[in-house]
């Protein structure tokens, strides 16, 4: 049984329809990178995989004791958080809250969890400095251990590299690539269609009239970037 | 400066100016936690679109001379915190305008209202002192310093029981709804607190001025700290403390209590941008 499988999923918001229909599913282990031009409907998938919108239609099937709370995400950064006074310590502690029942304060197991992925990505040794005096790369490192607290088991992630220099980008990308080699299932949703091709088993090409989910190796043989771009731009 | 606190001592042996001082106190320490979040959370201009709808409410209950104006601008002003809130996000008029609207709005009708039904002999008087504190501080009964005990802790408490989701969700609701916090009952449990500290805090410093007890220890303390925790410990004693010298001051030189603790705000947060500079944080 896979862990999440799409049925003739519509999705978008207030009945508005903002992608096409979505046939697929994710297995343990896939790593599945979503492409598509703006506004193909790739943030508006991902929210409704986390259960902020509801779809319009079809079917969205989670794995018995899976469902859209556990599992951890990795959103843009806002413009608030760049200034917000917190250390790492606090915002990676914040990730346990979600199924940590209703308890007041944090709990030892919370605290054990915490600093496991702390140093699981290297940032134990700075869990005391201040979030906005990091740099872009160890602020992702940040909020990715916290998606990690909040669920080992699934992590979506909204273009984790945005504004990172190249070098910080491929560091990233290799984090992300060895925690899903160790059992975590990823869905990254990204520009960069060399990066998909490089590390992702599976890719879901999203156009506003086709949309389509295909392995990575059929992708590459198939030439289905040009054909997903064409069928993304024509509106008929 | 022995006179000063010679002074000082004289009126500190009469009970109002004991109730005033802890009442203050009390008011300016929950107004700067709740601060904390408004600020972060960019609503600080959600504490002034509610300070203008409790004077328009001031404003109708005097009207009607209630003896106890507090029951109809409680329950007014807290609907307006959910309303506000919930416009925030999707409304057809957005966040800004929609509090811009109403803020204003409430301010003039409370002026209207005041103006044409009023029986009272010195309007202008009464408007001022809505708006600005001025007396109504000195003349709490003990029920209403209870009331503001009662209510300040209650306040404090619900803080401190929910200061890690109000964490969680302050730094990224996005996140905190993903993984199952209840986003949206938190924030309506801040809009509510809120409320509360705006109705309080209007005896102390006057709808006017009452969003600076909101603001600025908050904005004060993060020019140096850049941790939560001590960002909401430090904007907490620079409440207490501004309140405390405020009030001293302005018994000591009869200078207006609101105005005189809002300066001393200022004059801290001074002091902590030209530290946050030197040390260069």
């Amino acid at each position: 049984m896979s862990l999440i499988k799409c049925d003739k999923l519509m999705i978008g918001y207030d009945k508005t329809m903002v992608s096409s229909v979505l046939n697929f599913e994710i297995n343990e282990g896939d790593y599945l990178c979503i492409l598509g031009e703006n506004g193909a409907g790739k943030s508006t998938l991902m929210k409704t995989l986390l259960g902020l919108i509801k779809p319009i239609s079809g079917n969205l099937i989670f794995e018995e004791g899976l469902n859209s709370q556990k599992i951890g995400y990795l959103p843009q950064q806002t413009l608030v958080q760049k200034d917000f006074p917190a250390s790492v310590e606090e915002i990676v502690i914040s990730g346990t809250l979600g199924n940590g029942g209703f308890n007041f304060f944090y709990s030892h197991q919370q605290k054990e969890l915490a600093a496991r992925h702390m140093r699981e990505l290297g940032i134990y040794d700075i869990r005391k400095s201040a979030y906005c005096n990091l740099s872009g790369g160890q602020q992702q490192r940040v909020l990715l251990a916290r998606a990690l607290c909040a669920t080992d088991k699934l992590l979506i992630l909204d273009e984790p590299v945005n504004g990172l220099d190249p070098n910080a980008s491929s560091e990233l990308y290799e984090l992300i690539k060895s925690l899903n080699r160790n059992g975590v299932t990823i869905i990254m949703v990204s520009h960069d269609i060399n990066v998909a091709t490089k590390y992702a088993s599976h890719i879901l090409h999203m156009g506003k009239t086709k949309s389509f989910y295909v392995p990575k190796e059929k992708y590459l043989m198939s030439n289905a970037w040009s054909i997903g771009r064409r069928g993304g731009n024509k509106d008929e | 400066m022995s006179n000063v606190l010679y002074d000082l001592g004289y009126y500190l042996s009469f009970p109002f100016v004991r109730y005033a001082i802890i009442v203050g106190t009390l008011i300016s320490l929950t107004a700067s936690l709740l601060g904390v979040t408004l600020v972060l959370k960019r609503y600080s201009f959600i504490g002034d679109g509610l300070s203008h709808v409790a004077f328009g409410a001031v404003a109708i209950a005097s009207v009607f001379s209630l003896t106890n104006d507090t029951l109809l601008v409680f329950p007014i002003t807290i609907i307006c915190a959910i309303l506000l809130l919930k416009s925030g996000g999707n409304g057809k008029v957005k966040g800004d305008a929609a509090i811009a609207m109403l803020s204003v709005g409430a301010l003039a009708l409370g002026y209207l209202i005041l103006h044409v039904f009023s029986t009272s002999a010195n309007v202008s008087g009464d408007v001022c002192s809505t708006l600005f504190g001025s007396t109504t501080i000195l003349t709490l009964s003990i029920q209403d310093v209870w009331v503001s005990v009662i209510l300040s802790f209650v306040v404090l408490i619900l803080f401190i029981f929910l200061y890690n989701k109000i964490f969680a969700v302050t730094f990224d609701e996005n996140f905190a709804k993903a993984t199952g916090i209840k986003a949206d009952r938190y924030n309506l449990i801040i809009a509510m607190i809120i409320a509360v500290i705006i109705v309080m805090g209007m005896k102390l410093v006057g709808s006017l001025l009452i969003s600076a007890l909101i603001v600025f220890p908050a904005l004060t303390a993060m020019r140096v700290m850049k941790t939560f925790k001590s960002v909401v410990i430090t904007s907490a004693l620079i409440a207490v403390i501004s309140a405390l010298f405020g009030m001293f001051i302005s018994i000591v030189a009869s200078t207006p209590v609101g105005a005189t603790i809002v300066v001393m705000d200022i004059v801290i947060f001074l002091v902590f941008s030209l530290i946050g500079k030197v040390t260069g944080r």
